[in-house]
């Protein structure tokens, strides 16, 4: 009778979750266009190498620097002759994942840190949530500056700080969501049933701070994203990476303000606003399919 | 063979103004294929005493002294880890209201699985296994031990969370309230599922409730709880006929009989007391028609009245067993 538990029928079920999920879900416009921004943004990123290059416009020897838009190079030159439309595409890789990658540590740290504090409550709760109001408190951005300068100008190390920064907020909700569920008699029953700490943190916390955790990544994710592209334009970024952030801070830095080089400025500007954007949409879209009280009826 | 037999087991509650006296002097046995009912009015102790059991109660509780044995085995020195052991393998619970006993994210199966693979070693196979066929002991169609809980009835719920607590073939159940959520068509069903699964096990049952008809029905001995002291006890016909407490006998008087002559139902009048300043001497003294000096000063002790109906009250003190 173990056909009962069988990874088809889990499968299904799963499949048929996806679509209930998915047929509210696309009822809102909002979490449409950003999602559908956010699919734009992924794939440029995945197909960039594919798709450009990054060359240099020479005409008759001479390279052309500060160039405006033309016919192949459609977004204009950097003061070294560079395609910055090239440069834009290229540089959507390192924002999506910066974006990703501290978002999960920040996510990671956020999570235990809130379900420990508020299981056990307490002297561990006031140490932890202490601890983590350090965190809230202290400015984040020169804290990040600091960091960024001490360990040094590498990728790895720009997640890093960025995940360590920003999971404070995290920490919080998600212990005053522990702090309500560790009352709830399905607690006290698997107390009853003999499990452990942490087999109850895991199998009865977890599953129900899910949604919460879910919608909170979407949000923390265009933070990280905001925050690699204020590192780099503050010159804190890797130099050897293209990133926007990076592209915006060579354009202040060489003057495109002054000589009028908007083709500089903007595309990696709008990038970084429309990708910030398409996360803050899906986690306002997430919110009302995960919480039906937020469900709008009139459709 | 005595399967639980309790000795002055008392349990505080610890709050800033001082200790809630929740149970006192709980002294309570428990035979193989026993039932045995607990009741008495809401915020009477019933439940703190049950949890004391196994101490699963609040952090700000403690059981302050007596002895809790468990198939001879002490559970009041025993550790944390010892007591995880017992819970379920000895002692199941079956808790009122089962909506909120079941994780409303988890499926019904995989929590009878989680109860199994804690104190049995078995694989996830094994365990959905025991959990389909357990599903069916409580005439609930296998296949849905796939099902979440909302999709459940409140009396399938129920029979569900029988099924989890006979899981691991436990020697006693707790039913803390089982059937007050349900309705009358229901609550019987599971008390013959309950009844049937006792006699078939031979399981000791302790069934917490304010209903005395649930009592009457399934229960071989009662124990009346009135403000943390049990006042009387015996086997259920001796305290339902005669009644020697004037508790007890205020507590009948309240319920309706559906059978013999047609009369008012009478209330006890007053409020249970607070048990943070619990009344000296009986703590029944200040709502009891009978009362007189003594009652306020000193505590009765238990008369026996006959073979093991037990009272406490200072009225019988003279009417000791010829």
């Amino acid at each position: 009778m173990s056909y009962l538990f069988a990874k088809k029928d889990s499968l299904i079920l799963w499949k048929k979750n996806l679509v209930s999920f998915w047929s509210i879900y696309r009822q809102n416009t909002m979490g449409l266009i950003g999602l559908f921004i956010l699919i734009f943004f992924a794939l440029m990123a995945i197909f960039a190498p594919y798709l450009v290059t990054i060359t240099t416009m020479v005409v008759d020897g001479v390279t052309q620097v500060l160039h405006p838009p033309v016919k192949g190079f459609w977004l204009g030159t950097d003061d070294l002759g560079k395609d910055i439309f090239a440069g834009v595409i290229i540089g959507s890789r390192v924002s999506l994942l910066v974006g990703v990658a501290a978002t999960a540590i920040s996510m990671g740290i956020g999570t235990v840190i809130g379900i420990v504090s508020g299981f056990y409550g307490k002297t561990v709760d006031a140490f932890l949530m202490r601890f983590t109001d350090v965190f809230l408190v202290i400015p984040w951005l020169p804290l990040m500056l600091v960091m960024a300068a001490l360990l040094g100008p590498s990728l790895g190390n720009i997640i890093l700080v960025i995940g360590i920064t920003s999971w404070a907020g995290t920490a919080r909700i998600i212990r005053s969501q522990t702090l309500s569920i560790k009352e709830r008699p399905y607690v006290e029953r698997a107390r009853a049933i003999g499990s452990g700490d942490t087999h109850i943190m895991y199998y009865h916390i977890l599953p129900n701070v899910f949604p919460l955790i879910f919608a909170n990544t979407v949000l923390v994710a265009a933070i990280a994203i905001l925050s690699e592209t204020t590192l780099s334009f503050l010159g804190m970024g890797d130099p050897t990476q293209v990133t926007w952030g990076m592209m915006l801070h060579f354009a202040f830095s060489m003057g495109a303000v002054s000589f009028g080089a908007w083709w500089w400025l903007l595309p990696p500007g709008i990038c970084v606003v429309l990708v910030v954007l398409s996360f803050t949409f899906i986690g306002y879209a997430l919110d009302e399919v995960l919480n039906p009280k937020l469900r709008r009826r009139d459709q | 063979m005595k399967l639980l037999e309790v000795q002055n087991m008392t349990t505080y509650y610890k709050l800033k103004e001082g200790y809630v006296r929740a149970c006192e002097n709980i002294s309570l046995h428990l035979e193989q294929g026993e039932a045995l009912g607990l009741v008495g009015e809401s915020a009477s102790g019933k439940t703190t005493a049950a949890l004391s059991l196994i101490k699963l109660l609040p952090e700000n509780a403690q059981v302050m002294g007596g002895s809790i044995r468990i198939n001879n085995r002490d559970i009041a020195g025993a550790s944390e880890e010892e007591l995880r052991s017992i819970r379920w393998k000895e002692i199941a619970i079956i808790f009122q209201g089962a909506m909120n006993a079941l994780n409303p994210v988890r499926r019904i199966g995989a929590q009878i699985v989680e109860a199994l693979r804690i104190h049995e070693k078995m694989t996830e196979k094994e365990a959905c296994y025991r959990a389909a066929e357990l599903f069916e002991k409580v005439e609930i169609d296998p296949a849905r031990v796939r099902e979440y809980p909302h999709e459940f009835s409140g009396g399938m719920r129920q029979r569900a969370m029988i099924a989890m607590a006979i899981a691991c073939s436990p020697k006693i159940v707790i039913g803390d309230e089982p059937t007050t959520a349900l309705d009358v068509m229901v609550q019987a069903q599971v008390l013959q599922l309950l009844e049937q699964l006792r006699r078939e096990r031979q399981m000791g049952m302790i069934l917490i409730t304010h209903d005395l008809s649930v009592v009457g029905e399934t229960c071989d001995r009662v124990a009346v709880m009135y403000a943390g002291r049990i006042v009387e006890s015996g086997l259920t016909e001796t305290v339902f006929e005669k009644p020697a407490h004037p508790y007890t006998q205020a507590l009948i008087a309240a319920f309706p009989n559906i059978e013999g002559e047609r009369y008012l139902a009478s209330s006890i009048p007053g409020n249970p007391p607070n048990l943070l300043y619990p009344p000296a001497g009986c703590r029944f003294h200040e709502r009891c028609g009978q009362a007189y000096a003594r009652c306020s000063e000193e505590e009765p002790l238990a008369v026996e009245l006959s073979n093991r109906h037990n009272a406490s009250c200072h009225l019988l003190q003279g009417r000791v067993r010829i």
